[in-house]
């Protein structure tokens, strides 16, 4: 991946599958360390699939035996010399508080960090493809930033009838959030 | 500053017109935003897609759809265009500006791009 936003929009994606009704992204940046932290209420995952997550040879699908998502994220992370942990609790053990947490630390001076990238975009896109029945929040805070993003303040705005996916309410997204970005 | 009062006029605008069941268009787009798909470079062809869509003004005919992984890594951007009354096409390493192109002559003027189909 060449942005770190695109991760986090294929893992945000796992939440999606997940049948998540509500997927939080935070971003918080201090000093030279930037968290990424995707949480969901999910479906969860087994003991044993946590376990086996971060490996290519485990996946979800059904086209082919491979998954790069994670592992991906993982080794973006790790190869700044960050750290990288995913806490999952599967529904059937957990009915009632199940869902799964991804995060990673990177260090955003190290040779071998990728660059956030086109974050705006990422969340634009997670929003015009997770569905109308999924909520998102999502964050981004630094010394400079404090962005915040909730779809169910959007959806309470626009009633029950048009859809976040809609062409003009996306392209109000993106605008919105360029604003929090000071970027005009 | 964006306000929640400009949504709300955008929804006083839409009201009506919009239809809360995706898909059900003429025309869907399908983009692959698998893993495969996001690293080989969809997103941006997935944007192509949506604002060329909403520019046309056919976003009532029109739907564009995200979906998962469908087998076949080593073409992604792969783009399937399903239409009413034609055999589905499969669009392969696709790019923001054939997107444009696709929304243009086969969308539009009905007429696939077999160049930028599966060989």
């Amino acid at each position: 991946m060449k942005e770190l936003s695109l991760n986090i929009l294929d893992i945000a994606m796992n939440s999606v599958t997940a049948g998540s009704t509500l997927i939080n992204i935070d971003l918080t940046e201090s000093h030279d360390i930037l968290e990424i932290r995707i949480s969901d209420n999910g479906c969860g995952m087994s003991r044993e699939m946590v376990e086996n997550v971060t490996s290519p040879f485990c996946t979800s699908r059904t086209t082919r035996k491979v998954g790069m998502g994670i592992p991906l994220f993982k080794m973006a992370s790790e190869q700044t010399g960050g750290t990288f942990s995913i806490v999952s609790k599967s529904d059937r053990e957990f009915p009632d508080s199940h869902g799964t947490v991804t995060s990673a630390t990177f260090l955003k001076n190290h040779l071998d960090y990728t660059p956030l990238g086109d974050i705006i975009g990422s969340i634009v896109t997670l929003i015009q493809g997770m569905g109308e029945n999924i909520d998102l929040i999502f964050t981004h805070k630094s010394d400079t930033l404090d962005v915040r993003l909730d779809t169910r303040q959007l959806r309470e705005t626009l009633g029950g009838e048009i859809p976040l996916s809609t062409p003009d309410v996306l392209v109000w997204i993106k605008e919105f959030l360029k604003e929090n970005y000071n970027i005009t | 500053m964006k306000s929640l009062a400009e949504l709300a006029a955008i929804r006083d605008k839409m009201k009506g017109k919009v239809s809360l069941r995706e898909g059900t268009g003429e025309t869907r787009i399908v983009v692959g935003m698998a893993t495969c798909g996001i690293a080989a470079g969809a997103k941006p062809v997935l944007n192509a897609f949506v604002e060329e869509v909403a520019k046309a003004g056919l976003s009532d005919s029109v739907s564009v759809l995200q979906t998962g992984c469908i087998g076949i890594c080593q073409y992604e951007p792969v783009v399937e265009v399903y239409k009413s009354d034609e055999e589905k096409v499969t669009y392969v390493h696709m790019t923001p500006e054939k997107a444009l192109e696709v929304v243009e002559k086969h969308i539009k003027g009905g007429k696939p791009i077999a160049e930028y189909t599966m060989k």
